[in-house]
C-alpha cells in the first residue's frame, strides 16, 4: 500500500503549489485583505506545517538509504519550524522579529538536504538533475524570505517567495523514478519502467 | 469645476482600475492554473492513467500529476480566491 517515491514528490508538488497560489494571492491583494477573514491568516502557515507533519511518515517509511531518513527528517522539522513561527507571529504570540528568518533558515537547510543526499551528478537520471536543481533553487531561493524578514511588505520579496514555490512544485511535478534528463541517462541507472 | 473634485475623480479612476486589474488576476490566477494542468495532460497523456486504468494499482490511478494540478487550481479558485475577491471589492467600497 505504500506509494511509490515519485507519487509522494507529485502529492507533495500539489501541496506547494497550492502554499505558492496562497503566496501570490496575498502580494496580489496585500496583506490587509489578506488577514481580513481570521482562517485566511492562518492559511498558508498551517499549511506549511501540516506538510512538515506529513513528511515524517516520508521519513519513517522511505528508507532505502541512511542520508535520505536524515534528509526528510530534516525537512520535516524545519517545515514543522518555519510553519509554527508564522503562525506564532501572525497570531501575535511571537513577537520578536527574528521569528521571520526560521523561513529562510528552513530553505537553507532543505536546500542542503536536497545537494548532499544527492549522491549523483546532475545527468545521471531525472531525479538526480532535479535534486541538484532544488537544492540550489532553495539555497538561492533562500534570498527572498530573508529580504522578506527584513522587509515585510516589500512586493519584490513577498512576490519572489511566492514564486519560488510555484517553480519548486513544477520541478516536484517533474519527478520519476527512473527516467532520463534532457536525453542522458545513465547506464548504470537502470530501465526506465514506465 | 475644482481641481479638487478633478484631482477626486482621477484617484477614484485609478483606484478602480488597480483593482480591476487585482481582481482580475486573481479571478485569472486558478483558472491559468488548472489550464495548465489541461494542457499537460493533452500534451503528455499517459501521465493521466484514468485515460487506460487497465491494470493499474490503486497510486497510479490517485496521483496523477496534470489532474493534481487542474484540482489544485480550481480548489484554490473556489475556497480562496472568491471569498478574496469579495473582500478586496469590499475594501474598496469602503474606501470610497
Amino acid at each position: 500500500m505504500q506509494p511509490p517515491a515519485e507519487h509522494v514528490h507529485w502529492m507533495f508538488a500539489t501541496g506547494i503549489l497550492l502554499l505558492g497560489l496562497f503566496l501570490l494571492a496575498e502580494v496580489i491583494v496585500g496583506e490587509e485583505v489578506w488577514r481580513r477573514r481570521p482562517w485566511r491568516r492562518y492559511l498558508w502557515p498551517s499549511f506549511a506545517f501540516g506538510m512538515g507533519v506529513l513528511m515524517w511518515p516520508v521519513m519513517t517509511f522511505f528508507t532505502n538509504s541512511t542520508i535520505h531518513m536524515l534528509a526528510h527528517g530534516a525537512w520535516a522539522q524545519v517545515m514543522m519550524l518555519a510553519g509554527a513561527a508564522e503562525l506564532g507571529l501572525v497570531r501575535g504570540k511571537l513577537r520578536n522579529p527574528l521569528w521571520r528568518l526560521a523561513i529562510p533558515f528552513a530553505f537553507v537547510v532543505s536546500g542542503l538536504a536536497f545537494l548532499l543526499h544527492e549522491q549523483n551528478p546532475w545527468f545521471f537520471q531525472r531525479s538526480s538533475f532535479l535534486h541538484h536543481l532544488l537544492g540550489w533553487l532553495m539555497v538561492l531561493g533562500a534570498v527572498f524570505p530573508l529580504a522578506r524578514a527584513w522587509r515585510p511588505r516589500w512586493v519584490v520579496a513577498n512576490a519572489g517567495f511566492a514564486m519560488v514555490f510555484v517553480v519548486l512544485a513544477v520541478a516536484l511535478f517533474c519527478d520519476r523514478d527512473l527516467a532520463p534528463i534532457f536525453g542522458h541517462l545513465s547506464t548504470l541507472a537502470g530501465t526506465p519502467h514506465r | 469645476m475644482s481641481t479638487q473634485s478633478v484631482t477626486q475623480a482621477l484617484e477614484e479612476h485609478t483606484r478602480s482600475r488597480a483593482l480591476t486589474l487585482r481582481s482580475l488576476a486573481l479571478a485569472a490566477l486558478g483558472p491559468l492554473t488548472a489550464l495548465a494542468g489541461l494542457v499537460w495532460a493533452v500534451i503528455q497523456p499517459y501521465r493521466v492513467t484514468l485515460l487506460h486504468p487497465a491494470d493499474q494499482g490503486f497510486w497510479w490511478l490517485f496521483a496523477e500529476p496534470p489532474l493534481l494540478v487542474i484540482v489544485a487550481g480550481l480548489a484554490f479558485h473556489y475556497f480562496v480566491a472568491r471569498s478574496l475577491i469579495r473582500d478586496l471589492e469590499q475594501d474598496d467600497a469602503t474606501a470610497r
